[in-house]
């Protein structure tokens, strides 16, 4: 008898605790809100927009009297310089406050244009069908067959070097990859029922492209947009390195990153570990902002 | 009585590959009619042409198959010279259809009040408050309750019954005149069955539109339609009304399909079926295509196919046993 006692009550504790008090509705709501990776992304947003008064120094100048500087809480460390110092005796802190502008502004900006360029051809390819997607798909193949860096530098040497440039170089250079799993999962999507009801309720192609494909497929665009915002600031790195990306003296994450390289073997590991972290940051939240609205976007996961 | 709403003349859909060397006469020559408020059930074995031929009415067909031949002529005017904007505006607001899976038919990511707006956002140009009113007085229609509630909510949080009748709203939210059902509750369990079929029913009486209704089950047929089509290997072997189907069956393969429905009264241990496979559509035997299989064959039926003739009082069939009288 014992369990039938505990099943009952079971049943008037689940009663009980399904009602909700205005405080666990209000934290509920809370818990929905990405706070962790928003205040990452608005930090950095403001960090970016405030650098002229936020920097200690000015980025592109050095002084060559303290070159190497480590950070604050290393031997012979100062105030003065809490970040340190690169190989110019530019202050770390301050060029990775003005860099905070050029790379996020490419990295979310080129991942966006990328995906916005890729996520159309591949629907466009996988709905229709046919030689659109013959030709969209080949197109494809030939650009992933090319080495991507190979390929921004050319689209680097015959436009002038600049951050825009740069930002249309790397999304010319990255749809392949949205093109790729849209056109795919278009062409599961396409054959559901209700895309096939639509058809029946009287919707034209492009309306079915729209409401019915375009939602469904956006989840996959915005997880693989999250993760190519580290790889386009990297890239842009290794442009900006090779010299055709922005110009050296400007200050942006991936140069730093890249020009530190040469420095972690003498032990100055804070000259590209820094610049590191804070690529590291953005696309942490990046990811945890996709990952929230893959949950928030699916109504089944919503309701949990 | 005037003419009727649906009038399919000679309808030929082949599904041609894409050398253009096989052939697969999907469907061949069929022809019927069908009258405002009326209900045609269509039987036939997998295979048989019966979903293609609902697809050829809407003109969705895969882009392999081609209507090579007939007319379709709907309220006056024939399906298969209109422009491809022009059937858009025929789908959803003149003939709609009901398709087989229920859990497969709702967009996942959107609530079921915007997926029953959506022909009437389109053909109506519905909006606001009139839609709402319109979507809810479409749920109740099909007995969903505290609709206000519902109209809100995913597919996910529906039952396949209470899914399907969405299915059926969305079919009828413009008032169409026909309504395609292609076995529409093979994924239901037999109770749902049972009331979606009463509902669909229901809503024919208030409403009067046509509806074709495809299915395997002979019991449907009896209990939903006023007539039927059978089909085999692509061609129609017989049409007639209800009873003439059950009582005077006259073509070999009806009958024969009446006695593979299990009966309460057989003592009989194994199920019988008809002997053989049905015909590969892209390569028929010459001749009537049951013949391989049909108990009453004579060497005739094995060289040349039998045309239609008129058995009785709207009752037609395609078998050469009915030459003779």
């Amino acid at each position: 008898m014992e369990t039938s006692q505990a099943v009952a009550t079971g049943d008037t504790f689940a009663a009980q605790s399904f009602e909700l008090t205005r405080w666990r509705k209000v934290a509920l709501v809370l818990q929905r809100v990405p706070i962790f990776p928003l205040l990452i992304l608005a930090t950095l947003i403001f960090t970016a927009a405030a650098a002229d008064f936020l920097a200690p120094h000015n980025p592109e100048v050095g002084n060559l009297r303290y070159r190497y500087r480590p950070p604050v809480w290393q031997d012979k460390g100062s105030w003065e310089y809490v970040l340190g110092t690169d190989h110019m005796g530019r202050d770390i802190l301050s060029r990775l406050i003005f860099g905070a502008r050029i790379s996020l502004l490419v990295g979310v900006t080129a991942s966006i244009f990328a995906g916005t360029l890729g996520t159309t051809l591949g629907i466009m390819s996988g709905f229709r069908g046919g030689w659109v997607d013959q030709v969209i798909m080949r197109l494809t193949d030939a650009w992933l067959a090319l080495p991507g860096v190979t390929f921004a530098i050319l689209f680097a040497v015959l436009m002038q070097p600049g951050k825009w440039n740069i930002i249309l170089i790397l999304g010319l250079v990255y749809w392949t990859r949205y093109a790729r799993v849209i056109r795919g999962e278009v062409l599961s999507l396409k054959e559901r029922d209700y895309v096939r009801l639509a058809t029946v309720a009287g919707c034209s192609r492009a309306k079915i492209m729209w409401t019915h494909i375009l939602p469904n497929v956006a989840n996959s665009a915005i997880v693989i947009a999250t993760l190519q915002i580290g790889v386009s600031i990297i890239t842009e790195a290794t442009l900006s390195f090779l010299g055709v990306g922005v110009a050296p003296p400007e200050p942006a994450w991936g140069l730093m990153l890249a020009e530190g390289k040469s420095g972690l073997m003498a032990g100055y590991w804070w000259l590209s570990v820094l610049p590191g972290l804070c690529i590291m940051l953005v696309v942490l939240a990046a990811n945890l902002l996709g990952d929230w609205f893959r949950v928030w976007s699916d109504p089944q996961l919503r309701q949990l | 009585m005037t003419e009727p709403l649906l009038d399919i003349k000679q309808l030929r859909t082949y599904f041609v590959s894409a050398k253009g060397t096989r052939v697969v006469k999907a469907v061949d020559g069929v022809s019927f009619t069908l009258n405002e408020g009326e209900t045609m059930g269509v039987v036939g074995e997998s295979g048989s042409g019966k979903t293609v031929t609902s697809l050829s009415i809407l003109r969705l067909l895969p882009p392999a198959a081609r209507i090579v031949g007939g007319e379709i002529w709907f309220a006056g005017e024939n399906l298969l010279t209109k422009s491809e904007r022009e059937m858009q505006r025929v789908r959803g607001s003149q003939i709609t259809m009901i398709l087989q899976d229920p859990l497969m038919s709702l967009n996942p990511l959107f609530t079921i009040g915007n997926q029953i707006g959506e022909p009437l956002r389109i053909h109506r140009g519905m909006r606001g408050h009139s839609l709402t009113e319109r979507v809810k007085e479409l749920l109740r229609g099909v007995r969903i309750s505290s609709p206000e509630v519902r109209m809100r909510e995913y597919p996910h949080q529906m039952s396949g019954g209470m899914r399907q009748r969405i299915v059926g709203a969305i079919g009828i939210s413009c008032e169409p005149r026909l309504l395609i059902a292609d076995e529409p509750t093979t994924s239901l369990d037999v109770t749902i069955q049972a009331q979606y079929l009463n509902l669909l029913k229901d809503i024919q009486l208030r409403s009067g539109l046509a509806m074709i209704f495809i299915t395997h089950n002979i019991g449907i047929v009896a209990r939903m339609c006023d007539k039927v089509a059978v089909m085999y290997a692509g061609k129609l072997v017989e049409r007639a009304p209800v009873r003439t189907i059950f009582n005077q069956p006259a073509h070999p393969y009806t009958e024969a399909l009446l006695n593979a429905m299990p009966k309460l009264t057989d003592k009989t241990e194994r199920l019988w079926s008809i002997e053989g496979q049905p015909p590969d559509l892209s390569n028929l035997p010459t001749g009537c295509p049951f013949s391989p299989r049909c108990p009453k064959a004579e060497d005739r039926c094995h060289r040349e196919v039998p045309p239609e003739y008129q058995v009785g009082d709207q009752h037609f069939t395609r078998c050469w046993l009915w030459e003779r009288r």
